[in-house]
């Protein structure tokens, strides 16, 4: 796949429609080797930027999802310590600190399969981990390596391509920032979401299509508190699809608003009337 | 002007507008142009901005240093521009988004409290916010900033290696093994540690409020200098996030001046439910769940109290404990009769007085450490 173009047909390949600018961010996370930070509200498909790309370039997609407190021994590596303790008493002169024992963990995974082909590397939601993992992950973003005590330096053959995600729970710290590329995942236009409707659910009559993504649109207009993303969308038209010709936008009103307080509001307001 | 020289032109341009642009970011960029194409100007605009932004709040800054730098768009035949319109304005946040967390405090610059200055702070304990004198202002300051240290903790997902209780640490109770011929003697054992727990602090800045305003929002400065996971906002008519401002400068008079730039409605009217409204939409993943949430407002809100009862009890839900601080409390006699504090009391699970050193102090207690003990509502 070539620029920015090669990238954006790639990802529809696999039934991504991506804008331009995402498509150039891709592009260039590709070409420049630089991890690429995804931010945006949640259900805008961040994740999904991930596993298209593995999909379209034939890539292993390895995912770290992070957590609180996630630390090396969650991400990197970690030893069996039980199967260690079996082996010290049951055998002479094992080496309890080599590669029978050693447990993979997503990111050594990452840097180890780059010699079998190419590698995505997710780092989902890096805004949940803790600071120390932040500065631990851009060592390793930075090299593309990192050393284990006990083993010694484990090296990408070739550099994966890492994507991130933060749902902006707490800022990033700046040095990880500057380390990546950075894109703002917006939610899509109704015409792009349209697209999306008919490409990810082609089962829904297009006239259905078309009035969720207007109601959709209706709604992210409103004061809510959860504002429907885009797989919220796909889930109203394909239940609206499901319920047949005579369901009105407010029968599955439940896929897409998950919130009491907003149900409440917008049928209050009435701002699906005539939808 | 090269491509390399409209780059670092691009830099200033966005340095200028406040955005963190460093050098490895301008080489970065110049490699950027060297693999898209250089004749679009789209193409162009895209690859930089990727490179240059660091958060949505960057991106309008972005568009108009470019057009300072590139000059205006010409009509591109071939791409669309991106349209950042409508939709940027409902997912972006309508403020700005927090910096980096503060450099760690070099030791040596706090003020030390000499004893004179200690024995007036006892006398201040008691003494209302309002009736201060300038001088007295500035002795409450560093006690503020000790007591601002203080905040919610609560059990992370790291762990220490403990005695007894906890549970047991496969790794150390392998190395404890290997040093008794391979027999697991001893059982080794971690518990967790504590983590901060996330402290946000709502101000009431409207009129009669703004001599208790001003003192909490010192405290405020402090604690999100000195503590991770401190979020400040400030109300009156609406509310604006002052979390920005209040960390943006060590100086701890900028960080406050400019925090006081960035509210508009300093004793204006309350609109306290539609503040809280906001807080809640806009930033209720900034809050998470299980952060301690503190307001310090009179109460008299001048919008439908239906409307705060009902942010309340939403806030209530998605906040670990609320707290609301009321000056008026210590006034003798003092009821909840406002309608507004009428309407909040029962979704608050302390509520205490917040006009003096001393309440200020019952709060740096109450959050680190009293928090358990729940009396439920006043």
């Amino acid at each position: 796949m070539d620029g920015a173009d090669g990238v954006a047909g790639a990802l529809a390949g696999q039934g991504y429609l991506a804008d331009r600018a995402l498509a150039t961010a891709v592009h260039l996370a590709r070409t420049l080797r630089l991890p690429l930070l995804l931010e945006g509200e949640a259900g805008v498909g961040k994740t999904e930027v991930a596993r298209a790309l593995a999909a379209a370039t034939g890539a292993e997609l390895v995912r770290l999802q992070c957590h609180e407190g996630i630390d090396v021994h969650h991400a990197l590596y970690d030893w069996d310590h039980a199967r260690q303790l079996l082996a010290v008493r049951a055998e002479q002169d094992v080496d309890l600190w080599s590669e029978r024992f050693l447990l993979e963990r997503p990111l050594l995974r990452a840097l180890r399969a780059s010699d079998d082909g190419p590698v995505v590397l997710l780092v989902d939601e890096v805004d949940r981990a803790d600071d120390a993992f932040e500065a631990f992950l851009l060592e390793l973003l930075s090299d593309h390596a990192v050393s284990i005590p006990e083993l010694g330096t484990v090296r990408a053959a070739q550099p994966p391509t890492v994507i991130l995600t933060s749902n902006r729970t707490r800022e990033l710290h700046d040095a990880l920032k500057r380390r990546c590329l950075y894109h703002w995942i917006d939610y899509p236009t109704p015409e792009r979401e349209l697209e999306v409707v008919r490409v990810r659910a082609p089962e829904v009559a297009d006239e259905v299509a078309q009035r969720v993504c207007a109601a959709v649109a209706r709604l992210r207009g409103e004061e809510l508190y959860k504002l429907p993303g885009v797989g919220e969308t796909i889930a109203w038209a394909r239940a609206l699809g499901a319920l047949g010709p005579d369901a009105t936008p407010d029968d599955a009103l439940g896929a897409v608003l998950k919130v009491r307080e907003d149900l409440d509001r917008v049928r209050a307001l009435g701002v699906l009337d005539g939808a | 002007m090269g491509p390399d020289g409209r780059v670092v032109a691009l830099a200033g341009a966005l340095r200028a507008r406040g955005v963190r642009v460093g050098s490895g970011e301008v080489v970065t960029a110049v490699r950027a142009l060297g693999v898209v194409d250089a004749g679009s100007r789209d193409d162009v605009r895209l690859a930089l901005r990727a490179v240059l932004c660091g958060r949505p709040g960057d991106l309008p800054a972005f568009d108009a240093a470019f057009a300072e730098v590139f000059g205006a768009a010409v009509p591109d035949a071939r791409i669309a521009p991106v349209d950042l319109g409508g939709g940027s304005t409902l997912a972006l946040p309508r403020v700005a988004v927090p910096d980096a967390p503060p450099a760690p405090r070099t030791a040596g610059l706090e003020p030390v409290v000499v004893p004179a200055a200690f024995s007036d702070v006892e006398l201040l304990h008691d003494k209302d916010f309002a009736d201060y004198t300038d001088a007295e202002r500035a002795a409450a300051r560093t006690v503020l900033r000790e007591l601002a240290r203080r905040g919610p903790t609560r059990l992370g997902r790291r762990t220490r290696p403990s005695h007894g209780r906890g549970r047991p640490d496969p790794a150390a109770t392998l190395r404890a093994a290997l040093r008794t011929g391979g027999e697991p003697l001893r059982l080794p054992r971690r518990r967790r540690t504590p983590a901060p727990r996330a402290l946000v602090l709502v101000l009431d800045v409207s009129g009669s409020m703004a001599p208790y305003a001003r003192m909490l929002l010192q405290y405020a400065q402090a604690a999100a200098a000195a503590r991770s996971r401190v979020e400040v906002f400030a109300f009156g008519t609406r509310l604006t996030r002052l979390t920005l401002e209040l960390r943006s400068s060590r100086d701890p008079d900028r960080a406050l001046e400019r925090a006081a730039e960035a509210v508009d409605d300093w004793a204006g009217g309350t609109r306290i439910g539609a503040s809280l409204g906001t807080l809640n939409r806009e930033h209720g993943r900034r809050l998470g769940r299980g952060a301690v949430v503190v307001l310090l407002s009179d109460g008299w809100d001048r919008g439908e109290p239906e409307l705060l009862a009902a942010e309340m009890a939403r806030l209530r839900r998605s906040a670990h404990r609320v707290v609301w601080l009321n000056p008026l409390k210590a006034t003798p006699g003092y009821a909840p009769l406002a309608a507004g504090m009428a309407a909040a009391l029962p979704h608050a699970d302390h509520f205490i007085p917040g006009h003096s050193l001393g309440s200020v102090a019952e709060l740096a207690a109450l959050l680190s450490g009293g928090l358990h003990t729940t009396p439920g509502g006043a």
